[in-house]
């Protein structure tokens, strides 16, 4: 299933790697006391340090350490002892240091892996460079004025772990469930809330293009913050075509930042950044080294809970579920609990996966919900699949009664109760159901004696629309058998 | 009763607690002397009012018998690169003209609760940068010395800079003491060009917050005055850690007049050979000598100790500093504060905003710190820089395992005329070659007036003391300020 | 000579100082002699050496994650030469 562009020239490859900024949950910026709360007034959460007042110096929170060192860990990935914090040095309207905090030579974390579960059930690995701590910036409004671009610095100085994947992706579809992944795990961690809306969450995605089956590493364009998941696969798309046919209408792709526009669903140039930029990297002379020791590492470790990859494995062999259902249920940390809690160790783990993934996903979807708005909990779905399991009702009138406590939210017991859903195994109302279909049917009678076996399955149709699916369909099946051959 | 503007901080002090005269007598007096030496312009802003309802407010504090320190009601200035609330603070540049800081520098909030009393903002070199407060955007400083004999006779000298005013105001008798900041010899330099004590305390002794970051990883700021004991006052009220500035040492703070009055018996001195430059003025060389028989008289033994890589001190600072600069100084865009100047485009605004923002010098400095950061210079010149620093450091980590103490010339000449040096940069550079491998290891360093000039100006002899051990430094100080008699003159300021 | 009128131009525009043209060949001059002086350093043998970038030989200090700090808008406002509406302003920038 490799991802393959016909051009006029043959076929094409994409190759893909990603810089993922993810915003580090932390009441306070990475370095001063502001807070970092998402859509207040603006200049509100700015301290003298973020607006970068002369003499103003950084102080490094604690918190967003811990963060990225359990990211790191949460990615498998080497964790630095020691690194630095370094200046990125440029000019820009929502930049107020004129250089952003960063790390570049020593990041605090370095090479670990990713795996993507891919649709069929099969897995693949995406190494991971790096990841560094950085400052965000503060944010331009360009709309507001005729002449003048407004500055709110209410994110300036709020941290971000820039997570750089290996160009090991080689799709759209690989690059989307990359970041699905991703933000599935910084989400299980608590280390970012993977809110894409609000810019918790941006892509820089780099693409470039080769010839089928070749290894020709070939200039590389970077499309800066994408901002959905949607929209990276998109600006793959575009961005590989565009590539393609500049190579074969004889020109180069020359490497530069660009910037996907959806509305027109076309990248373009951004050369007004890239002018002659030189970064000057050098380690910040107002911040020491940072060095970590093993226990506080180690201290980390401890407290990870479990991941996806974990769950999922789990799922396949204590639940004996497949490889793609477990994927599913472990996407969310709040689904893999709703489903455990469904199961609560005694029920029928394969029924109960099913149960979730089929109706309850399928209701919930239809209506737009999340996990944790559902109507229907844990516990009442639980009493439902016991009601099968005792016989009280059957599969096909478990599913009205499913739609009900979907509508109501009421526990099962009671629906079956006063809807009269009760599976029907009274042997007298069965027989006279049968003896009555028998009696307005002597022809099909006629054909099953005659040695036509087939169709019994009719007479059981029939019985059961006799009894509006209530009869128990075990019973209805023996008792059929015995008359009709009696 | 004896003229205000002459007493030490010490004496001051007694006085204030003897009663003999209040805070308020000697903030109008400083007030005074404030105004009649305008010609010296040592200030870029200047605080009457403030400073007599601070005097004010001492008194009542003394009245009511709770006295806040050493230096409660002393009158003295501030350089301008120390942010100061509701004060103008320019760092001598014009890109700060109206900037007017919500909020204090520790160092001068620890001064403020210490009691002292601020007459005004010194004037000083372009954001720390110059030997000779000649390149403040409100213009030069004049040392109140003059040559009393050889070519220079009778013309307007430099006070030495970047803590020029301080030093000038100090010199004077303008202000009892004065902060000053160092980053390759700012405190020292003008302290020997106006024959008064400054120290640079050990890198992380004193706060940086608040201060105008000239290069992070060497600026240090320290006290200015008229007496080795005075120094060792007013850095009491000056340092102490603090958690708002990630390189202040966590160390608890000695008691800096701690040695003084102990003397240097069995102390060792180290002299460095290697700290001479050629064409420097044989009288330099004779009273470092001078400085080395003082204090072995005063039963200090003097060892001989060497640090090979003092002629590189000055390239390496260049290199480091100017890099730290053009960082630190890119905050001054026209966007938040400060001066700008609108143009077309984001880009045309900052560039007309800078141009005219910065002086000359400053526009070099950051031109040559951006080359030596810029692709395929980095290595060669930033990363080569701070190799050099460690083997300097690691030079004086040496020297101090035979010395407790080094002594030095603390600069290669005696205060020069305004303009001189001017056109040639580098020779403008070398009035720190003595005070600028202190400043890359971020060692103590306190200049000690010890004598003249053939000229008749003064002479400074550096002492240069292990990390963190101030109270050595001054020790040694005050037995070379014993033994060298220096006696600073009064000037005659009158309106010229 | 290394440092030309060329190379000012860009580091110029690299840290945003307007120079005009004639100014350039003076400017490449100044910077050249303190380039060429520099280069000594090259005499020195720093084989094994690691840059010193502080002198502080101490870890860097780390803060709770507490919110202590903001809510000061009109303290950040105050010096700006063009503040706006409780926002800092730029010429437009177009993107
Ligand atoms: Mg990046
Ligand atoms: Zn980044």
């Amino acid at each position: 299933m490799t991802y393959i562009i016909q051009g006029e020239t043959g076929d094409w490859e994409v190759v893909i790697g990603l810089e993922v900024h993810a915003q580090i949950t932390s009441k306070s910026k990475l370095f001063s006391g502001s807070s970092t709360d998402f859509g207040a007034k603006p200049n509100t959460q700015v301290s003298l340090v973020d607006a970068a007042m002369p003499g103003m110096l950084p102080v490094l929170n604690e918190e967003c350490v811990a963060q990225a060192v359990k990211t790191g860990l949460g990615l498998k990935a080497q964790i630095n002892l020691h690194s630095v914090f370094a200046r990125k040095n440029y000019f820009y309207a929502d930049l107020p240091q004129s250089y952003q905090i960063s790390q570049f030579e020593h990041p605090i974390v370095g090479e670990g892996t990713v795996v993507l579960d891919m649709p069929d059930g099969s897995t693949r690995n995406i190494g991971i460079e790096r990841l560094h701590v950085e400052q965000d910036a503060g944010k331009s409004l360009h709309d507001q004025d005729p002449r003048r671009s407004f500055i709110d610095l209410n994110r300036s100085g709020v941290a971000l772990m820039e997570i750089v994947s290996k160009p090991d992706m080689r799709s759209p579809e690989e690059a989307g469930i990359y970041v699905r992944k991703l933000r599935s795990i910084l989400r299980y961690l608590d280390t970012c809330d993977g809110n894409m809306e609000q810019g918790s969450m941006r892509a820089d995605v780099n693409v470039s293009v080769r010839k089928a089956s070749t290894d020709d590493l070939n200039t590389r364009c970077e499309i800066k913050n994408v901002n959905s998941v949607r929209f990276v696969m998109q600006a793959i798309e575009v961005e590989a075509q565009r590539q393609i046919e500049v190579w074969e209408s004889g020109g180069t792709v020359d490497q530069e930042t660009r910037l996907f526009d959806p509305n027109k669903s076309e990248t373009r140039s951004m050369r007004s950044k890239e002018f002659a930029h030189d970064y000057r990297y050098f380690p910040d002379p107002d911040l020491l080294p940072l060095r970590l020791t093993q226990d506080f590492v180690d201290g980390i470790a401890a407290g990870l809970p479990e991941l996806p990859d974990e769950k999922k494995e789990r799922y396949m062999s204590e639940f004996g579920l497949s490889a793609y259902d477990a994927g599913v249920l472990v996407v969310e940390r709040e689904t893999g609990a709703f489903y455990e809690a469904v199961v609560a160790g005694k029920r029928d783990a394969k029924k109960a996966a099913n149960w979730v993934i089929t109706n309850l996903f399928g209701a919930l979807n239809a209506r737009g919900l999340g996990i944790e708005d559902s109507m229907v909990s844990a516990d009442q779905l639980g009493k439902l699949l016991d009601l099968i399991a005792d016989g009280t009702i059957n599969g096909r009138i478990a599913k009205d009664v499913f739609e009900v406590m979907v509508e109501t939210s009421k526990d099962p017991g009671g629906i079956v109760e006063e809807r009269g859903f009760k599976q029907v195994t009274d042997i007298g109302a069965i027989e006279a159901a049968i003896d009555e279909v028998i009696a307005n049917s002597p022809d099909q009678v006629a054909q099953f004696r005659g040695g036509n076996e087939k169709i019994a399955g009719w007479f059981v149709g029939q019985v059961m629309k006799a009894t509006q699916g209530k009869a128990n369909p075990g019973m209805v099946n023996q008792l059929l058998k015995d008359k009709l051959s009696s | 009763m004896t003229d205000l503007t002459d007493l030490t901080i010490a004496a001051a002090r007694d006085g204030l607690a003897g009663g003999d005269f209040s805070a308020v007598e000697l903030a109008k007096a400083h007030n005074a002397a404030v105004a009649s030496a305008k010609k010296l312009n040592a200030f870029v802003v200047t605080t009457p009012e403030l400073a007599l309802e601070a005097a004010r407010a001492s008194d009542e504090r003394r009245a009511a018998g709770n006295t806040a320190s050493a230096m409660d009601g002393i009158p003295i200035a501030i350089k301008d690169l120390f942010c100061t609330e509701g004060v103008q603070s320019t760092a001598g540049s014009h890109i700060l003209e109206d900037f007017v800081p919500h909020y204090e520098s520790t160092v001068s909030r620890k001064l403020k609760e210490a009691g002292a009393v601020m007459v005004g903002k010194a004037n000083m070199d372009e954001f720390a940068m110059g030997s000779a407060t000649i390149t403040s955007y409100y213009g030069n400083t004049i040392n109140p010395w003059k040559a009393s004999d050889g070519e220079n006779a009778g013309k307007d000298l430099v006070p030495g800079g970047s803590s020029g005013g301080s030093s000038a105001s100090v010199a004077a008798r303008i202000v009892l003491g004065a902060t000053g900041t160092d980053t390759g010899g700012s405190i020292r330099q003008p302290a020997s060009f106006t024959g008064i004590v400054g120290m640079k305390p050990t890198y992380g002794r004193c706060s940086r917050w608040g201060i105008v970051a000239f290069a992070s990883s060497l600026d240090q700021a320290g006290p200015m005055a008229r007496s080795v004991g005075d120094a060792a006052i007013m850095l009491g009220a000056m340092a102490g850690h603090d958690p708002k500035d990630s390189t202040s040492a966590q160390m608890d703070m000695p008691d800096f007049e701690r040695g003084l009055g102990k003397g240097v018996k069995g102390m060792r001195v180290g002299i460095p050979r290697e700290y001479t430059v050629d064409g420097m003025p044989e009288e330099i060389t004779a009273l470092w000598q001078k400085g080395a028989d003082w204090l072995k008289n005063a039963g200090a033994e003097i060892v001989e100790v060497s640090l090979p890589h003092t002629k590189y001190a000055l390239p390496t600072y260049y290199i480091v500093a100017p890099a730290e600069a053009s960082s630190n100084l890119a905050r001054y865009d026209g966007v938040r504060y400060g001066l700008r100047v609108e143009g077309e485009t984001l880009d045309d605004m900052y560039m007309n905003t800078r141009a005219a923002g910065f002086g000359p010098e400053v526009q070099r400095r950051v031109l040559i710190g951006t080359y030596v950061l810029s692709a395929g210079y980095y290595d060669a010149y930033y990363v080569k820089a701070q190799k050099v620093r460690a083997r300097i450091a690691q030079d004086f980590k040496s020297a101090f395992e035979d010395a407790d103490v080094l002594l030095t010339p603390t600069a290669p000449s005696a205060a020069f005329p305004i303009g001189a040096n001017e056109q040639d940069p580098v020779k403008m550079y070398l009035n720190d070659i003595f005070t600028v491998p202190a400043s890359l290891a971020g060692l103590p360093g306190i200049s000690v007036p010890a004598g003249l000039s053939s000229e008749g100006l003064p002479l400074g002899l550096q002492l240069i003391g292990r990390a963190f051990d101030e109270v050595t430094v001054f020790q040694a100080a005050e037995a070379l300020e014993q033994a060298a008699g220096f006696t600073l003159p009064k000037f005659d300021l009158g309106e010229g | 000579m290394a440092l030309d009128r060329e190379t000012v131009q860009r580091i110029a525009f690299l840290a945003r100082i307007r120079v005009d043209e004639e100014r350039l060949d003076q400017i490449a001059g100044e910077l050249d002699t303190i380039i060429d002086w520099v280069e000594q350093l090259s005499e020195v043998d720093t084989e094994g050496v690691e840059p010193m970038t502080s002198v502080a030989d101490m870890l860097a200090p780390q803060r709770v994650d507490q919110v202590t700090d903001g809510d000061c808008r009109d303290k950040i406002l105050a010096n700006a030469p063009d503040a706006f509406d409780g926002f800092f302003t730029v010429p437009k920038v177009v993107e």
